[in-house]
């Protein structure tokens, strides 16, 4: 009965849908006001009925209904709760109506929050949301349904793959959504603004919270994903140039890019054209992930295994979305007249250079993921781009990136001059040589780290420099503290993010350090690695609430004082046959003490022991990075609209 | 350019995606740590055929053993690492490497990231270039109805 | 200032475009690269999905890189409890006609789906070579006496080393050799109906 309920929710979303595509977007272009404020109670009518689906969904999970096709192929009575419920999204037909959940969610959004835009651009907006979510909750009713019933219905299910069941399952996908779905907001956006055929300066600043906010939910996303490889799959790698991987970090480059050049639209009113292009991209690289990942044509351990069919389908959400797009663009960019002058070395300057760069660094991750499918449908070549590909080819753009992001910031709009810039960074340079310097004779003439050491201690100097000239701290000392609380929010959030790539890349340059062992121990037996030692007191038996465990004791001390006692497993899971290794993982924030256990042979269990100098911190910087779009959002100049809504003409002062 | 390249290599490799290694038996590793992490730096090249999208070293495939058990004792008999991944493509083809070879039919691969950066360069060139050799967008000429309107403006003020 | 006509754009006209049309002209053909590029990953992308329902485009099948060459030097032990000779690289020299090589094991489960078509080709007189990999003996012998023994010759490679040596990634595998003992085709996966049909069958024509 839920099941069916749940269906009919999707239904009835749909047709909910259909109207608020329909109505405003014809509201906007007959200047109707009635229709056009049809749009945000139909927006969040639709989430009403998202939310009931999802709500049915997770039901079905939960009392484990196993007449429910999707329940049957996903899940099992034995499964902890939380992996029940999560376990609705870690398919594809159930990560499908997560999906169009957050599109409603978005669309809500801009109905609850949007209401100071002006009207025909609100309407414009969720016009354009809504016509996304027709096509996407057609393609889940036409051939992707959960709630498809199973009759009659078996004992009980197949169960989840061992992997997925963690934690990192529950926070990982719908984060990840909020991110890609959240930059549909900002092509609508886009959309929009083509439609009416101008962008102002109140446009860019309209869009910038949404891209920060999506861009901020990816930023978290991808970094959750990649901290869940790092404990749960017991490599101890993090990032692997997946093609799926890439699929989430391709829409995050551009959505970089996008949020920086939306400051120039918004400052200047320069770069109009190529910020609705950015915006439009940011989306479509999202589609293409989805494209990829569930149509079969790629070939990674992350895809939902699917047929070409789906496929189909989604490709032809995808002409339509993206080629529709596209199109619009063609048509109507061209007529925009480009305006703002301004030097190339100026803020805007270096702003196009980080849009440069990033977008280059896209298009190198873009052709690297694709050529493979592509050297394979048309010449039948079969070869493979993996990560020294890509760790070859990122690197000369990514370098330029890292040392222009610590002067960037502090170059005046319009017109600057580069060595004034370069003198107040002068510390930062100081400081970043000698990070380079002693990673590099302390830790072994290794100049991959020490690089690393050096381009975070510029950016985390170069964004404290940026904070410093701004309240003129050593200019003015007495009026810095004043300064300092006057300072506008987004400041401290540009500062704080630029600084949590800074603690990222000194987080990559540490696992650059690591160290390893492989022993085999007998009970009591014990090893040394840096500078800790590492005793096996035992191996026993575990059972969990659908797997069985050899589960190690290991001791670790360091100058005779016990540091912690760490319990690596080894888990069979007797329904999917398959055995995962639970990495033991014991954080010093400064380090990261990592156990794996092996096989065992002859009384002597094998261990891998690792140290990870500074691993936290690739983590740690990415949530410093997603803090500081936060705290940007919560400027209020960021989030209030323009004045252009109070005034009857609207921002006539700014033509696009 | 191959020795740029390998350079690169070396800086990129520890830096990012450091680490991950799968379980396997002590005996395997090499005694010397120097012929180990060579060892490794060739794993990290080569393919698991078997899982797809991971390299050997990460795999936990009977293949992926065995191959590394193959490497290790190549290494030990002193051959160079390159003659270590001839062996392996011999048999198993372009698909193993997990750096794809400079050819021609790579080059636009290899050469990506340069040709974004001077397509992206040329572009912005291409419109703001043209932008400045342009004067301000001319106003569209004056009817007869303004001019006339025009002149008795400027009557008005040069008196 | 009121006399002055109002000439800001309305909302929904788009404004003038810069005057000059070569500029203009260059800055349409810009902005249409993105939906070029689009529209050109689209039918590539379509092309790959039709391929894959007709089998042209396999995103998870691996080409033999041995194909054209000679088969690699082995020399393998015999499986004593079947009765069969010993295989060694010499036997594929100046065969009569194509001959079959079949990776296999007792502990694979698609190699039991494979076995009736590989018994159907011995009967009809094709000569199946078989190499079993990573075995034990006495598996292996049951496994035979169990499905049938359609090989005309049999090594065992219980360490692995010979299929590496042939680039097989998973059993079973089955190799083609012409009569010069030249491999032509590899197939990854059970030899099942349609294989032996739309493959094979061909195949065997062509290089009798």
């Amino acid at each position: 009965m839920i099941a069916e309920l749940g269906h009919f929710a999707l239904a009835l979303a749909m047709a909910l849908a259909l109207a608020q595509s329909v109505l405003p977007l014809w509201g906007a272009a007959r200047g109707d006001a009635r229709l056009m404020a049809s749009g945000a109670p139909l927006a969040l009518g639709m989430l009403l009925a998202c939310l009931a689906a999802f709500g049915a969904l997770l039901y079905v999970f939960a009392v484990n209904d196993t007449s429910v096709a999707g329940v049957v192929q996903n899940s099992h009575s034995a499964k902890p709760m939380l992996y029940k419920l999560a376990g609705s999204w870690g398919n594809h037909e159930g990560s499908m109506v997560l999906w169009v959940l957050i599109l409603a969610l978005c669309g809500g959004a801009v109905a609850a929050f949007g209401r100071r835009l002006p009207s025909a651009l609100q309407a414009r907006v969720l016009g354009v949301l809504g016509l996304v979510a027709v096509g996407f909750l057609a393609f889940i009713l036409a051939t992707s349904n959960p709630f498809n019933r199973v009759w009659p219905p078996p004992a009980d299910g197949n169960g989840l793959n061992p992997v997925l069941q963690d934690p990192g399952l529950a926070f990982h996908p719908p984060l990840l959504y909020l991110g890609y779905v959240g930059f549909a907001v900002t092509f609508a956006f886009a959309v929009a603004a083509l439609l009416e055929g101008r962008v102002d300066a109140a446009w860019g600043r309209w869009v910038r919270p949404w891209a920060l906010a999506a861009w901020a939910f990816l930023t978290l996303g991808i970094a959750l994903g990649s901290w869940w490889a790092y404990y749960e799959l017991g490599w101890g790698g993090y990032w692997f140039w997946d093609p799926v991987e890439n699929a989430s970090l391709l829409p995050w480059l551009a959505g970089t890019a996008l949020l920086h050049s939306a400051i120039v639209v918004e400052k200047r009113e320069a770069l109009k054209v190529w910020t609705v292009l950015l915006a439009l991209l940011a989306f479509a690289l999202s589609l293409l992930g989805t494209f990829l990942v569930r149509s079969g044509v790629l070939n990674s351990v992350h895809a939902f295994a699917n047929d070409p069919e789906r496929g189909v389908f989604i490709l032809v959400l995808l002409a339509i979305y993206i080629g529709g797009a596209f199109a619009l663009f063609a048509w109507r960019a061209p007529s925009m007249a480009p305006t703002g002058v301004f030097a190339p070395l100026s803020r805007e300057g270096g702003l196009v250079l980080n849009n440069l760069l990033l977008c280059s660094m896209a298009a190198v991750v873009l052709t690297g993921t694709l050529w493979p499918m592509f050297a394979d449908l048309l010449f039948q070549q079969k070869i493979s781009v993996g990560p020294p590909f890509f760790n070859t080819a990122i690197l000369p753009l990514a370098v330029p990136l890292v040392l222009a992001m610590a002067a960037g910031p502090l170059l005046p709009w319009k017109r600057a001059k580069l060595w004034p810039v370069l003198q107040r960074l002068w510390w930062a340079a100081l400081l970043a040589g000698a990070a380079l310097a002693l990673c590099f004779f302390l830790a072994g003439a290794r100049i991959g780290p020490a690089l690393g050491f050096g381009a975070a201690a510029w950016l985390i100097a170069g964004a404290a420099a940026d904070i410093i000239d701004r309240i003129a701290l050593f200019r003015r000392p007495s009026a810095a503290l004043s300064r300092a609380r006057g300072l506008p929010r987004a400041a401290w959030g540009a500062a704080m993010a630029h600084a949590g790539l800074g603690v990222s890349i000194a987080g990559m340059a540490g696992m650059g350090l690591a160290t390893d062992k492989l022993v085999a121990l007998a009970p009591g037996g014990s090893t040394t690695l840096a500078g800790y030692e590492w005793r096996l007191d035992q191996v026993g038996d575990v059972v969990g609430p659908n797997w069985t465990a050899r589960r190690a004791t290991v001791t670790v001390r360091r100058d005779g004082a016990t540091v912690t006692i760490m319990h690596p497993e080894r888990r069979f899971f007797a329904l999917a046959r398959m055995t995962t290794t639970e990495a033991a993982i014991h954080t010093t924030w400064l380090s990261d003490l990592y156990l794996v256990l092996g096989e065992e042979e002859g009384g002597r269990a094998v261990l891998r022991i690792h140290h990870n100098p500074m691993a936290p911190w690739i983590w740690l910087g990415a949530a410093f990075m997603a803090l500081g779009g936060g705290i940007s959002l919560s400027d209020r100049r960021v989030r209030v609209s323009a004045p252009g809504a109070k005034r009857a003409t609207g921002a006539a002062g700014a033509p696009a | 350019m191959r020795r740029l390249a390998l350079t690169l290599c070396l800086l990129a490799g520890p830096i990012l995606g450091g680490g991950a290694l799968a379980v396997g038996l002590p005996s395997e590793m090499l005694r010397d740590p120097a012929q180990e992490q060579r060892a490794r730096d060739i794993g990290h090249e080569l393919r698991c055929m078997v899982c797809q999208n991971q390299s050997i070293e990460e795999s936990e495939a009977d293949l992926a053993r065995d191959l590394r058990r193959i490497v290790r004792e190549r290494v030990a008999a002193g051959e160079s690492n390159a003659q270590v991944v001839a062996y392996v493509h011999d048999r198993y083809g372009d698909f193993v490497l997990l750096r794809p070879p400079f050819t021609l039919a790579t080059a636009a691969l290899w050469g990506a990231p340069f040709i974004a950066l001077g397509g992206g360069l040329a572009a912005i060139f291409l419109l703001l270039h043209r932008r400045r050799a342009l004067p301000a967008a001319a106003p569209a000429p004056l009817t007869p109805a303004e001019q006339a309107r025009l002149a008795a403006l400027e009557d008005d003020s040069a008196r | 200032m009121s006399d002055i006509p109002d000439t800001t754009p309305k909302a929904g006209t788009p404004e003038p475009g810069p005057a000059s049309a070569p500029g203009l002209g260059r800055r349409r053909a810009l902005m249409l690269a993105p939906l070029g590029l689009a529209v050109a990953g689209g039918a590539g992308f379509y092309a790959m999905l039709r391929g894959m329902g007709t089998g042209t485009y396999d995103p998870r099948g691996v080409p033999s890189a041995l194909v054209g060459r000679a088969a690699p030097p082995f020399a393998l032990p015999p499986l004593e409890a079947a009765g069969l000779p010993a295989f060694a690289n010499t036997d594929l020299t100046a065969l009569p006609g194509p001959v079959l090589v079949n990776f296999w094991a007792s502990w694979c489960v698609p190699c039991i789906i494979e076995h009736p078509q590989l018994m159907q080709l011995s009967r009809e007189g094709v000569k199946v070579l078989g190499i079993n990999y990573k075995d034990k003996p006495a598996d292996a012998a049951t496994f035979l006496t169990r499905h049938g023994n359609p090989f005309a010759r049999l090594g065992r490679d219980e360490p692995g080393r010979v299929a590496i040596d042939w680039g097989v990634y998973g059993v079973p595998e089955t190799y083609l050799l012409d009569r010069g003992g030249i491999i032509r085709w590899r197939w990854a996966g059970p030899v099942t109906p349609e294989v032996l049909e739309q493959d094979i069958r061909p195949l065997l024509k062509r290089h009798a």
